[in-house]
């Protein structure tokens, strides 16, 4: 039976020669992850369960990014379960703030070299579906499943439909994979890929970056998708063996491709050329627009960052919009460089500087804004371009005030306008 | 199993940031949780929701972050089901580990009206509604299903199941 990328993944990690799209398997897990929002009620959980140690201390992840370094005091206690869990049972990926392998958990996963090719990962976290980028598998779940996938090392999946995404040309200057993947979700609708995987191909793939094909990943969850994924080609290549020398060297990840006669529930044909500057209006992410019919927009704040749009090419991109430039009067801009090691380089770069002259406040990485937790809630009727991937009702703050979706570019360009514009309007 | 109740109703894309906003994830605790409940769309609704009360809604109910925290503040306000035309699936595996009855049936998340008393029997997924007299037919639960709810959730359940 032919089967897709994700198919085949589920299908060697269940240890079954094929699977069709349906079929209810229990599959070995590479890797298991929670933040300190969705680990503490799972280790209540685990406890509960009576299980005394993890499946194992190199594959179980623990990572403080949501309301970090702490807000208030319970979120403070909320890490302390997290950290004493952790130091208890020796998890080797759980970091303190500051140091250079932390930062946001999509961010650090990949960028450490921890994923790669051919890994199936659970995390409890919606966006745990970036992976896919590597050409692994990848998905959320919540903290029941994540505390027996803790103990056990095995989940179970329903085996997913899929749906194709046939790119082909190139991105315009400036349109990034935020753009694309916006589109797509613009096009099919928030559930328009329903427990689906949406599986990327064509030769349009070269135009997109390892960063750009982890922020399209990041957001398949916005349009429902279980998880999104990109065939392994020379730019993954390439990533993998700086992140990740060693496993490179020695050939340990496995590359998958889909089988030429695998089906797919619906095929979506997509022009790179055609695709434009986009952003999504509140209060859903599939309300998309041109960002040049929207530039009438004034806003109150920008941020820059998040798992979605917080990794070095993004605030690369930021600064070389923003050096010489001021941010205007009225608005505030956020940047969160989304881990330590991005955060270095970018300081490094001298782009630390140069988002600083123009009048940025430059945060130490963490989730913050994207959810409302801190470090740039809104105010009642305030407006904000943002590089995250949600603009629901309340997402940053008061069920009053508004998000508008963008990539990096815009958000850099509004920034610096004082409402939505675009980098050619500079 | 049968439950009844009145019924809460809402649109599409009802989202877990509505459902239970970020800002009180700080606890996991469920009665802090079901203060909060779905009060950015609907501030009333800890105050008028009753034991055993159903909520309704459209497409793609759950949809956004996989906060386990949403079914739970649901389940801790008293609602006794959730109907929806279809779930986000990481919401919809999460109802079924704390325990947090849901039933797809697009007709019924269709034609039942807010505030109408309804009925449901997980046993063969009829959907009544009293005050319309009209039933809808959805797909009953599976007994694994069943038990999972009838302990709690999945850990009760497990719990349940490793006695035996």
């Amino acid at each position: 039976m032919p089967m897709t990328m994700t198919q085949k993944i589920l299908a060697d990690h269940a240890g079954l020669d094929s699977v069709a799209p349906g079929d209810l398997i229990e599959a070995k897990l590479d890797y298991v992850l929670g933040n300190d929002v969705t680990t503490p009620p799972a280790i209540k959980v685990f406890e509960k369960l009576g299980v005394k140690n993890v499946f194992d201390k190199d594959r179980v992840l623990m990572i403080q990014d949501h309301f970090t370094p702490n807000k208030d005091i319970k979120s403070a206690e909320l890490n302390k379960t997290m950290r004493c869990f952790a130091r208890e049972h020796e998890i080797t990926h759980y970091y303190e703030l500051g140091r250079k392998e932390m930062g946001i958990e999509h961010v650090i996963l990949p960028d450490n070299g921890i994923v790669l090719p051919g890994d199936l990962v659970i995390g409890a976290d919606s966006h745990t579906c970036t992976y896919g980028a590597l050409g692994s598998f990848s998905t959320g779940v919540g903290s029941t499943d994540l505390a027996c996938a803790m103990a056990r090392g095995v989940t179970w999946f329903k085996v997913p439909e899929a749906i194709k995404v046939n790119l082909r040309g190139t991105l315009k200057k400036f349109v990034t994979g935020k753009d694309l993947i916006l589109t797509i979700i613009g096009k099919i609708g928030v559930d328009g890929a329903l427990y689906k995987s949406l599986e990327f191909d064509g030769e349009g793939i070269k135009a997109l970056s390892m960063d750009g094909r982890l922020t399209v990943c990041n957001m398949a969850i916005e349009c429902g998708a279980k998880n999104g994924i990109f065939p392994v080609d020379d730019v993954t290549l390439k990533y993998i063996s700086k992140t990740n020398l060693e496993r490179f060297a020695k050939n340990s990840y496995k590359v998958y491709t889909a089988d030429e006669d695998a089906e797919y529930s619906q095929v979506l044909d997509i022009d790179l050329d055609d695709i434009d500057l986009t952003v999504a209006l509140p209060h859903l992410p599939s309300n998309t627009k041109k960002a040049s019919e929207c530039i009438d927009m004034k806003i109150d704040q920008v941020v820059i960052g998040s798992c979605t749009n917080g990794r070095l090419e993004d605030i690369g991109t930021a600064a070389a919009i923003l050096k010489g430039q001021k941010v205007h009067k009225d608005v505030r801009c956020i940047v969160i460089p989304g881990s330590q090691k991005v955060y270095r380089q970018a300081l490094d770069n001298g782009w630390l500087k140069d988002l600083d002259d123009a009048g940025c406040v430059i945060s130490t990485p963490t989730c913050g804004p994207c959810l409302g937790g801190h470090m740039g809630v809104l105010a009642k009727g305030e407006r904000c371009v943002s590089t995250t991937n949600r603009n629901f009702v309340g997402r940053m703050g008061d069920p009053e005030s508004e998000v508008i979706l963008s990539g990096v570019p815009v958000a850099a360009s509004s920034a610096i306008l004082g409402r939505i514009g675009t980098p050619d309007e500079l | 199993m049968k439950v009844s109740g009145k019924v809460f109703k809402y649109g599409d894309n009802i989202d877990t940031d509505v459902i239970i906003p970020a800002r009180y994830l700080t606890s996991a605790d469920p009665e802090h949780l079901k203060e909060h409940c779905m009060e950015d769309i609907d501030i009333s609704f800890k105050d008028r929701v009753k034991p055993g009360d159903i909520m309704v809604a459209g497409k793609n109910f759950g949809c956004g972050s996989s906060r386990e925290h949403a079914p739970v503040a649901i389940k801790a306000s008293g609602i006794s089901l959730v109907i929806a035309d279809d779930f986000a699936r990481i919401f919809y595996r999460n109802s079924i580990n704390v325990g947090l009855p849901i039933l797809e049936c697009p007709e019924a998340a269709q034609k039942i009206n807010d505030g109408d008393e309804i009925e449901a029997d997980f046993d063969t997924g009829i959907i009544t509604d009293k005050t319309t007299g009209e039933s809808f037919a959805s797909k009953p639960f599976p007994e694994f299903i069943k038990n999972i709810m009838a302990n709690g959730g999945l850990v009760g359940y497990t719990e349940s199941e490793l006695k035996d």
